[in-house]
């Protein structure tokens, strides 16, 4: 079989050399639109700063990678919501979720457990972990029933969710707050401990490039074994190039963000020697985005590879096709919804670790920064439409406006509101356009 | 000529199905032999649709027997359906409009590689040869399917139905949406599968096409069959009278 690159790439001359490019690479161009967004309003931020302040602190290696912290526990429930959405439902008891499971597996971690196995018992975060991640499964599971089995709209059973979880949540601790919870556990949350420094990041960017390639030799094979069009192999290599790109500038950035002064002094402390002259030790990536990354790939791999995610999409496009399919499309409402109920869990795990405790406010308003992000990442609210990556985008765009806001100087909440609520409604203005001119 | 003195393919007996007191289908008896056409006709709302529906597990009957090659089986959702090989091309087609050709093709049957994943190419492969043979002039295998005409549409939802193998084939108006083109295309592939030995139940208003494509037609009216007659013994102004005044002929049994 020959390769045989696009035939139409060849046939249609007179179309714009970024149309060709698009064409040629396959790249969305709604993901292009999406990062040309998210790097407007970095370089946004960071110039305003520059001109108006005197210093731009958005684009520093110490803002992104707080930024990237930040981000995880929006981002990971993000990717679930899209499934939810795709099906036409909607999901908004996440923040309570959040709030209910970061409550009791703080109780659990500090106040039941301890007794038990004995203070830093080194069981302790994994029981708590496991236990987290369960019971936000289980609340997910009990919305799921409901929607599907007695044809309550998810609407109503979320909106219920949202006001007894986080009711639940303030009765659990009867109010306080739960601190500090276990060192392991805290670690989940980022800080200078909780990332895997230089050396470690270096060799998950290897891991990745490493990744990368074979994903896209795997790709080129199986089209070749089909005797499908395949993509001109420059464009392989700038497809591959950028992706390993972005791998590479990331790790340089979370390497380039030192340990403060008083944690060096911390560490050199306990190892009994005096803080060397000029001492860098790295942050590296932080746990907390790793384990998003992890979620976000098998998320990815789950509704392209799958036959689970093929009926996420069927189901959207046209219920009524899916269950004539034989799809059991009342199970899996209940799986999507456990789903997102489990990464409510690990985001609850993630944010009452990096606050290293429980408060029954936690997650508050959470479901509203999920479901906009997911939205700006273009999931329809009509179903059928989404991907994994847009909800991260989404997520990195939201929490950017938010943090850059404060950066600037108006760190106030109101002008934060006004400011991502004008950027949601733009984001899916823009992509009603988008669709428009695609027919 | 249609042999009809073994076992039939399917029988269906005394279906009855209600919905709220109104009985959509009332005690109807209905069979079909292999390599034979049989033409439902009635006016919206005689049944028709409901019948084939308890048989392609989109509705469960309240009462009656399904047989298959003298067997009775339980048909309870269309996975059942699927298992006894009834393949049913619907109506609205049934088609995720989200979706490119291959997808819906495979969709609930997708074929997956040895570590569980779906194999994307090898269904689009799939759908080539099988488009390759059923519209030839099908290019659009990588965009959903609601950027396709109706004909590339039904084409799909043909190709659904057949590629799985099928025994016995249910058609719901599958010209309705059609050109005369496609519609010749659609006549000349219900010929091709009837040779194949497949039994086809065909729902249809127009009374030329029952006459031309059918060897026996069912005239259903208000949830109870008329009569049901060997197409080649009788008019279309038999049929008619069947359908609109409920009259049966005297060839009718």
């Amino acid at each position: 079989m020959s390769d045989s690159p696009h035939s139409a790439q060849t046939t249609t001359p007179g179309e714009g050399a970024v149309r060709r490019f698009l064409r040629a690479t396959e790249i969305d161009p709604r993901l292009l639109g999406m990062v040309g967004a998210l790097l407007l309003i970095w370089l946004g931020f960071h110039l305003y700063g520059v001109w108006v302040l005197g210093e731009g602190s958005f684009l520093t290696p110490r803002n992104l990678w707080n930024l990237s912290v930040q981000t995880a526990s929006i981002g990971i429930m993000a990717t679930g919501m899209v499934l939810v959405i795709i099906t036409r439902n909607i999901d908004l008891s996440v923040g309570s979720i959040v709030g209910v499971v970061g409550m009791y597996t703080g109780l659990l971690q500090v106040e039941w457990l301890p007794p038990m196995m004995g203070l830093g018992n080194p069981m302790i975060w994994v029981i708590a972990v496991v236990f987290g991640i369960t019971l936000g499964a289980l609340i997910g599971l009990f919305h799921g029933l409901l929607i599907a089995y007695l044809a309550i709209p998810s609407f109503i059973v979320t909106l219920g969710g949202l006001m007894m979880w986080r009711g639940m949540a303030f009765l659990a601790s009867s109010g306080r707050t739960i601190s500090p919870v276990d060192t392991t556990f805290a670690l989940l949350g980022g800080g200078p401990y909780g990332a895997i420094g230089a050396t470690g990041s270096w060799i998950l960017c290897a891991i990745a490039c490493a990744g990368i390639a074979w994903a896209m030799m795997r790709g080129r094979a199986a089209r070749k074994l089909h005797g499908f069009a395949l993509r001109p192999i420059w464009a392989e290599y700038v497809v591959g190039g950028i992706s390993a790109s972005v791998v590479v500038i990331a790790t340089l950035v979370v390497n380039a963000y030192p340990w403060p002064k008083g944690i060096l002094k911390d560490y050199y402390a306990k190892l009994g020697q005096d803080v060397p002259e000029g001492a860098f030790i790295a942050h590296g990536f932080a746990y907390p985005v790793i384990i998003m990354v992890a979620v976000v790939l098998m998320m990815t791999v789950l509704m392209t590879r799958t036959r689970f995610g093929r009926y996420v999409f069927a189901i959207g496009g046209n219920p009524e096709a899916a269950a004539l399919s034989g799809i059991n499309t009342r199970a899996m409402t209940v799986k999507i919804f456990a789903l997102m109920g489990a990464l409510a869990g690990i985001a609850a795990i993630i944010a009452s670790a990096r606050l290293n405790s429980a408060t029954n406010a936690l997650g508050d308003l959470d479901e509203l920064m999920v479901i906009a992000a997911a939205v700006v990442g273009g999931t329809s609210l009509a179903g059928g439409v989404g991907t994994i990556y847009g909800a991260i985008i989404g997520a990195l765009v939201l929490v950017s406006l938010q943090t850059g806001m404060v950066l600037i100087g108006f760190g106030d909440g109101s002008y934060r509101k006004i400011v991502i609520g004008v950027a949601l409604v733009l984001a899916v203005y823009l992509d009603i356009v988008y669709r428009k001119r695609i027919k | 000529m249609v042999d009809r003195t073994g076992t039939p393919l399917v029988e269906l007996r005394d279906i009855s199905i209600a919905f709220g007191g109104i009985k959509a289908v009332d005690h109807v008896t209905v069979d079909l032999y292999p390599g034979e056409v049989v033409g439902l006709l009635g006016h919206n709302g005689a049944g028709k649709s409901t019948l084939i529906k308890c048989l392609s597990g989109a509705y469960r009957k309240d009462s009656g027997q399904i047989l298959i090659n003298g067997q009775e089986v339980e048909i309870r959702d269309p996975r059942d359906a699927r298992a006894q090989n009834i393949e049913t091309i619907y109506q609205t087609l049934a088609l995720a409009d989200n979706l490119d050709a291959a997808s819906n093709l495979f969709l609930g049957r997708e074929l997956v590689n040895s570590f569980g994943f779906v194999d994307e190419s090898k269904m689009e492969a799939e759908t080539r040869k099988i488009m390759g043979r059923l519209n030839p002039n099908f290019r659009k295998f990588n965009v959903p399917v609601s950027a396709l005409s109706g004909g590339q549409r039904q084409s799909v939802a043909i190709a659904r139905a057949v590629y799985f193998n099928a025994k016995i084939l249910i058609m719901d108006e599958p010209t309705a949406a059609l050109g005369p083109h496609e519609t010749q295309m659609v006549a000349e592939l219900i010929q091709e599968l009837k040779k194949q030995g497949l039994g086809i139940f065909l729902i249809e208003h127009d009374i030329h096409a029952v006459m031309d494509l059918c060897d026996r037609a069912v005239v259903m009216k208000n949830g109870q069959r008329v009569g049901t007659v060997d197409v080649k013994d009788v008019t279309d102004d038999d049929i008619l009278g069947m359908i609109i005044l409920g009259k049966k002929p005297p060839q009718a049994y």
